[in-house]
């Protein structure tokens, strides 16, 4: 192998690899939060990629349609668990939320989508979708169950997958997507051509990495989430609200995932399932920083980028079982490091 | 009623169904894939909802069992009974491999190993050219008896049916013996388990092992009735609707397996007929149904169909006495190099920069009770923890009979004779109180997995239910024997606790804070217990916090604080000690 060749599977590893830390990221924030491990990640990849592929085309998404549907859903849950104390204030506050605001997303969208639309306008309106889905789907999926053992939410994580993902495939069709590119600049190092996509994909990952670095480390907010994580009770005897953190979680969960969606889809075809093995491998790089580092999880991703791009070159059959059977051998040291003493609970 | 006549009506419907004139034969089919996909959720059953270790990729054993017997018959012309064994055998070969790799994994590091691999196995199936790559391998021939072979579904319609069946019995065997006790127990933490023996991680690895194979044979079975094998049915998406199977049906009991199974295919068949008039033409949408389903599920009937189903029968299953009044043997144990029954020789237990047991030692003699107190954080759970085995030392001895105990595992512990309750009772609540104290007699029965599943274990089951009974009697809850462990009072748990220790037939009796929660009457009755076993020969150490309990039933006392030992002496002695008064009162009582 040449210098170039390496040269060019490392780039394309470390873009592929930045995808995977931000979703690693989000991941490791909704765990550290909610205890989740959040398999849908990978939809919010989709669905904030192929509802801003589908805006630039001129179309309306979907996606705004089932916003407001959660919504609704969101809606009737919160009114029946607070039956027997209808206050006007909470009712009020319940509707602004969740059927106000996806109605207004939808009708925005249903204003803004044209054929003529600039890209920052269809970017914000992708965000705002994504953004409210997840914010519905904690509340709906997972804010009822949110005391139960991580196993539980685990399995309502796999049946959110499973709903959304077939979601996708009503909204998007079975084919294949690409949105317009972000911007067309391109810098060129040596042999090395940098597209602006790729630029921008790095300076976002960076820039995430610090900001929730900061905001989880050195901030009252971040540290009453983390809180939660660790003992709801606790949390909630010390006046944080729970539900919020929750929300609060999901909602830059599935901005992140958008985000990470509309940087790649300018690069490569996204399906309505392929969010699932992104998100995956967001997860090994997740699991490698062993669910709470942000630093350690956006290397493992840049690892897990870059052995996919050489395993594609040189045995590109197995890629996939090649970068899957990575998580093995981790798993295996992250129990071995952390024996359980403590006693598991149901 | 006999337990085995739902069984047999059961069977004798299924083998009725074909024989019913004008059931179509599409229905036939539709049990068939109902039976296949049991069998795969019947191992989850035992791995998950029973074993508590989920396995998101249980599908990729069926790949293996299925491609087995497709590589054979048709490259090799092996006959498919042949392959039977073979198929059953790399899937065990192929779960003990991975499953080394698993199940040492904790908490949710382990759902997500099998995700990673689940898929991993999927791409490798689908990439192998002796395999067939994406097309898989096609013209496997059928299953045949003599000359007859079975092409259309309705014959091997039996064999699937007669698989589940048999498996199904298996499986309840299995766990209404010894092993499958401890299977139970591992759900609920590993360390009372091992307590009394209970080799967690083999445990572990059976039932992983034991959820491949039957995954194995649902594959080879697949294999003969679709006569095809490709890498769809065996990847991640047919891995989770399996632990959803088990799910809907009740993960933790085994006719929730082919409950939920008859529900979930049932279910998709309707949905894939009438979905695409709704939306429109498209495939697979069946999977949003399923994925809403399953969290509205989780949030209504977390346990499952079945055991709500069975909630409203008329008929509760009954009392089941052992088989014959047996008496078991006492066990043999090591002999005894050494009068004091256990030592404590500087015994020292630092986490990170605390000192949680400071260089304490003592003594216990035989024949003595032996209390342990002090203040909350004073060490004393520790200490029990570190002559258990349960933590390792930082330094000093701990012997038992004069063999060396400190840093050997909990299960070597109590082969010396060392029973112990736990401060945090564990016990397993959704098991009688019969079987959370027959655990306690695990080294003293002998049947293994295999003979559970034969039946041929009942005269060792009926020895160790037998003494379980006896110790229920002993420590007076016999009224309660076949009510939940979790119906108990937390009092009344912590008596089940100690019945579970005494099947041991310990030497040494470690007592955590026995009498919190008993009220005046249940503690003069636990006082006096103690007192008997002490007459009968046996020692017993005890952290308490009831100073009355102590200081009437010790025959001497031993103070921590802080983690050292500040006091040791008879209790008239140690109630005058101004250490203790100290200790325990502050400075200037």
């Amino acid at each position: 192998m040449n210098t170039t060749i390496m040269l060019f599977l490392l780039q394309d590893g470390i873009t592929n690899g930045a995808i995977y830390a931000l979703l690693g990221l989000a991941l490791v924030l909704v765990f550290a939060v909610t205890r989740v491990i959040l398999i849908p990640q990978g939809e919010f990849v989709t669905f904030g990629a192929l509802s801003y592929a589908m805006l630039a085309t001129g179309q309306v998404p979907g996606t705004a349609k089932l916003a407001m549907a959660m919504g609704v859903v969101a809606f009737g849950l919160d009114l029946f668990e607070a039956r027997r104390s209808l206050r006007p204030r909470r009712v009020a506050r319940a509707f602004a939320l969740n059927i106000a605001l996806p109605a207004a997303i939808l009708a925005l969208t249903y204003g803004l989508a044209g054929p003529k639309t600039p890209i920052a306008v269809n970017i914000a309106l992708s965000l705002l979708i994504v953004a409210a889905i997840g914010l519905f789907l904690y509340r709906i999926a997972f804010q009822p169950i949110a005391h139960t053992s991580v196993l539980v939410l685990l399995i309502a994580s796999v049946g959110s997958h499973l709903a959304l993902q077939g979601l996708g495939l009503v909204f998007f069709g079975a084919e294949g997507l690409r949105g317009p590119a972000l911007s067309n600049a391109a810098l060129t190092i040596g042999p090395l051509r940098f597209t602006g996509q790729s630029l921008a994909v790095y300076g976002l990952t960076v820039a995430f990495i610090v900001a929730l670095w900061l905001f989880f480390g050195f901030t009252l907010m971040g540290k009453a989430l983390r809180a939660t994580a660790v003992n709801r009770l606790g949390a909630r005897l010390v006046g944080i609200r729970t539900t919020l953190s929750g929300q609060i979680a999901f909602l830059l969960a599935s901005l992140i995932g958008a985000i990470s969606g509309i940087l790649i889809v300018p690069i490569t075809t996204l399906y309505y399932d392929t969010g699932f093995l992104i998100g995956l491998k967001g997860f090994i790089a997740a699991i490698i920083g062993g669910l709470v580092s942000y630093p350690l999880t956006a290397v493992a991703a840049l690892l897990v980028g870059s052995v996919e791009a050489f395993s594609s070159f040189y045995a590109s059959n197995f890629k996939e079982v090649i970068v899957f059977t990575l998580i093995l051998p981790v798993l295996v040291l992250r129990s071995l490091a952390a024996p359980a003493v403590e006693e598991e609970k149901d | 009623m006999n337990q085995r006549t739902p069984l047999i009506i059961f069977a004798l419907v299924m083998a009725a169904i074909p024989f019913i004139p004008g059931v179509p034969p599409f229905w036939i089919v539709l049990l068939n894939n109902i039976g296949l996909a049991a069998l795969v959720a019947m191992g989850l059953v035992l791995l998950t909802g029973v074993g508590g270790l989920t396995s998101f990729g249980q599908a990729a054993f069926c790949g293996f069992g299925a491609y087995t017997t497709a590589v054979l018959t048709t490259a090799y012309g092996v006959s498919p009974w042949l392959t039977l064994p073979l198929s059953l055998v790399v899937s065990g070969i192929a779960a003990v491999l991975l499953g080394i790799v698993t199940v040492r994994l904790s908490g949710h590091y382990l759902p997500l190993g099998t995700i990673a691999w689940g898929i991993a196995l999927f791409y490798l199936f689908s990439k192998l050219e002796f395999l067939g790559r994406n097309d898989g391998i096609s013209g496997i021939p059928p299953l045949s008896i003599g000359n007859f072979r079975m092409l259309e579904p309705d014959t091997i319609y039996f064999v699937i049916w007669i698989a589940v069946l048999v498996s199904a019995l298996l499986t309840m065997n299995l766990l209404d013996s010894r092993t499958g006790r401890a299977i139970r127990a591992l759900r609920r933490g590993h360390i009372a388990g091992e307590a009394f023996g209970v080799q967690t991680p083999r445990a572990k690895l059976l039932v992983f092992i034991y959820a491949a194979v039957l995954a194995g044979l649902s594959g080879w079975l697949y294999a003969h009735f679709q006569r095809a094998a490709n890498p769809t049915p065996f990847g991640a998406q047919a891995g989770i609707e399996y632990l959803f199977i088990a799910v809907v049906g009740g993960a933790g009991y085994v006719w929730g397996a082919v409950l939920g199974a008859g529900i979930v295919v049932i279910l998709k068949e309707i949905l894939q007929s009438y979905l695409p008039y709704i939306f429109g033409g498209q495939s697979q949408l069946e999977t949003i149904v399923f994925g809403i389903m399953l969290v509205v599920l989780l949030q209504l009937a977390p346990t499952g169909v079945w055991p709500w189903l069975m909630a409203r029968l008329p008929i509760q299953p009954g009392r089941r006495m052992p088989d014959a009044l047996l008496p078991l043997a006492t066990p043999v144990r090591a002999q005894a190099s050494s009068a004091v029954l256990l030592q404590i020789e500087k015994a020292r237990k630092q986490f990170g920069g605390v000192i949680a047991v400071n260089d304490v030692s003592f003594e216990v003699q035989a024949r003595e009770i032996v209390a342990l107190i002090g203040p909350n954080g004073a060490g004393k759970s520790t200490t029990f923890n570190l002559i258990t085995g349960v933590l390792t030392t930082t330094g000093g001895t701990i012997s038992v009979l004069g063999n060396k105990v400190d840093n050997a595992p909990p299960q070597e512990v109590v082969k010396l004779g060392v029973a112990r309750t736990f401060q945090h009772v564990k016990l397993v609540p959704d098991m009688t109180v019969l079987e959370n104290v027959a655990i306690g007699a695990h080294l003293r029965g002998s049947a293994g997995a295999i003979s559970s599943m034969l039946r041929l274990d009942r005269a060792d089951e009926a020895k160790l239910l037998t003494e379980a009974a006896r110790q229920i009697e002993r420590v007076g809850l016999g009224d309660q024997i076949d009510q939940l462990a979790g119906s108990l009072s937390l009092g009344q748990q912590r008596i089940v606790e100690i019945a579970r220790a005494l099947c041991v037939d310990p030497l040494l009796l470690l007592l955590d804070e026995p009498a919190a929660g008993l009220r005046h009457m249940e503690k003069q009755r636990l006082a006096a217990l103690l007192r008997q076993l002490r007459d009968g020969g046996m020692s017993v150490l005890l952290v308490e916090h009831d100073m009355g309990f102590v200081m009437d039933l010790a025959d001497r006392v031993v103070v921590l604080d802080f983690g050292t030992k500040i006091a040791e002496g008879t209790p008239d002695a140690i109630k005058t000690n101004p250490d203790v008064i100290k200790a325990y009162l502050g400075a200037t009582a």
